[in-house]
């Protein structure tokens, strides 16, 4: 007879799908629940922690009157900009990153180092370069997700089989053929999840961007409830925040696997 | 039956390979003669097998045929011609899996004639008809992720085949696959050269594979690899599996075994000396 530890806690075993789903209800809902007992009861101050009613008035008033709309659209221009931009470049010079000792000499020095500055280190900087409009924001994401995509991605294109271009060779292809028909498909599941965990690090520098002279975006609306001490409005924030990262994540899976139905899931 | 020329160490060999020497500088530590004095004639439509221990070099020997590495001394000829790189008409089989995973196995075996642009009807008929002969018809669609180890180096050979080579290499080809499966590739292999006429070069360190297969066996010695001995193996063709039991079979093994025996603890000892 299996006890229960043997069916339940053996290290990398699966678990039945329906005790899997069970288990994260539970977690969940006893968080949910924690919360409302602490808000409801009364055992937390309303300004330290709010209600879930009061969160969700909060979401309500924000939806009523298009603010809450107006600062999610400014955020995810912000962000999509950024993220955009940066993978444009990061992708291709990544590859040849990883691939051609060449650039990796000559971009990897620079790129170790301005991996490790704190974005916002940079940003009066970038006041003065850029000036404190949209533009700001933008670079402030850029420079957040671009160096850690280029060291990312220069991983996945080292990673690819030297055996896989080899074979290419054999098979007659030039140096061009390898290069577009080989490297280039075989980094592509890697890219896509580089894509997806860095859009994820965008958004947690959301709030860094949006720190100085902004008047919408998310990020601005929590600064701004704090001025307040709306903190349910600053609840709002971070749960849509949240949701907005749920969800792209969500659908950079869906894509990956539609696209690429060849490869092997993460 | 084929026909096989006689007597490879003539002016008319497939593939050269003259008095190759392959030395290298590791980052840290001293030059190392991987290869030195290798001189072996392939002849057209032969079988030939490089078998020697671990670590002799073999496969940089292969890889040398291919133009995938150059040569420190010496030169490698394929039909008279200089090898200076690599080139569809030295087709290769590796140990690990090469196959794409982005493409189907229809287009795996597509893709050397698609470099070349053969028309689609035609590649797909080419295609069709090597994966029939590695009996992989009605798995056109997979892609590699949903083969077999066994099935993938079929496609890999199908794949080398379908490019038409004037020589085919395989380095260790059946290497990672189980005992069951190694030896109904080799019943493949055997059946498919039988049909093809193709020139082969094909490596392992495995001594029953090596007579099963092989017109020819070079046994290397321990690094600097070397060729030690030139062993021919004039067992009746068309060969099975069960050949592995026969007397001639065996008095062949004996002396390979022997040979390699004797650089397996040659090189053991340079191991044990160098490690003090």
């Amino acid at each position: 007879m299996a006890s229960f530890l043997d069916t339940y806690v053996a290290p990398k075993k699966e678990i039945p799908r329906h005790t899997y789903l069970a288990v994260s209800f539970v977690v969940t809902a006893t968080i949910l629940a924690v919360w409302c007992g602490l808000s409801y009861g009364g055992l937390v101050r309303e300004d330290f922690l709010p209600t879930p009613g009061a969160v969700a008035g909060a979401a309500i008033a924000g939806l009523g009157d298009g603010s809450l709309a107006v600062n999610t659209a400014v955020s995810v221009t912000e962000i999509m900009s950024g993220f955009i931009i940066a993978s444009v470049f990061a992708v291709p010079l990544g590859i040849l990153m990883g691939s051609f000792k060449v650039v990796e000499a000559a971009i990897e020095p620079v790129t170790n180092f301005v991996r490790y500055l704190p974005v916002s280190a940079l940003i009066p900087l970038l006041i003065l370069w850029v000036g404190i409009d949209i533009t700001e924001k933008i670079a402030v994401i850029f420079i957040g997700t671009f160096f850690q995509q280029l060291i990312l991605i220069a991983d996945v294109s080292r990673g690819v089989s030297q055996d896989l271009l080899d074979v290419s060779y054999t098979l007659g292809a030039t140096r061009r053929d390898v290069v577009a028909r080989v490297l280039i498909p075989a980094t592509m599941p890697g890219v896509m999840d580089t894509l997806r965990v860095t859009l994820g690090w965008a958004w947690t520098y959301l709030v860094v961007a949006e720190l100085v002279a902004a008047n919408k975006g998310l990020g601005y609306f929590i600064l701004n409830s704090m001025r307040g001490l709306f903190t349910e409005q600053i609840f709002l924030g971070i749960m849509v925040i949240g949701l907005l990262g749920l969800m792209t994540d969500q659908l950079f899976k869906a894509l990956r696997n539609w696209m690429m139905p060849w490869a092997t899931s993460p | 039956m084929l026909q096989h020329v006689e007597g490879a160490a003539t002016a008319g060999a497939k593939l050269r390979i003259d008095n190759v020497a392959l030395r290298f500088t590791p980052k840290t530590g001293t030059a190392v003669t991987a290869l030195e004095n290798i001189s072996l004639d392939v002849a057209e439509q032969e079988f030939s097998v490089i078998v020697g221990p671990s670590g002799c070099g073999k496969t940089s020997l292969l890889r040398l045929v291919a133009g995938l590495i150059e040569p420190t001394e010496g030169a490698i000829w394929l039909d008279a011609k200089r090898v200076t790189g690599p080139g569809r008409d030295r087709g290769m089989v590796f140990q690990s899996y090469t196959l794409f995973p982005w493409l189907t196995v229809q287009q795996n075996v597509e893709f050397g004639l698609k470099l070349r642009g053969v028309a689609a009807v035609e590649r797909q008929q080419i295609a069709r008809k090597y994966l029939a002969q590695v009996g992989l018809d009605g798995f056109e669609q997979h892609y590699p992720r949903q083969l077999s180890g066994g099935m993938m180096q079929r496609v890999a050979l199908a794949r080398a085949l379908a490019n038409d080579p004037a020589v085919l290499l395989m380095d260790e080809p059946f290497g990672a696959l189980d005992s069951q499966t190694r030896s109904l590739m080799q019943e493949l292999l055997l059946n498919i050269w039988q049909q093809s006429n193709k020139t082969v070069l094909f490596i392992t360190h495995d001594v029953d594979e090596s007579i099963l297969l092989g017109d020819r066996v070079y046994v290397m010695t321990a690094r600097p690899g070397r060729i030690k001995e030139v062993v021919k193996v004039e067992l009746p063709r068309p060969r099975h599996v069960d050949l592995l039991t026969s007397e001639a079979f065996m008095t062949l093994k004996r002396r390979i075994m022997h040979s390699i025996h004797e650089e397996a603890v040659l090189s053991f000892a340079a191991d044990e000396a160098r490690r003090g």
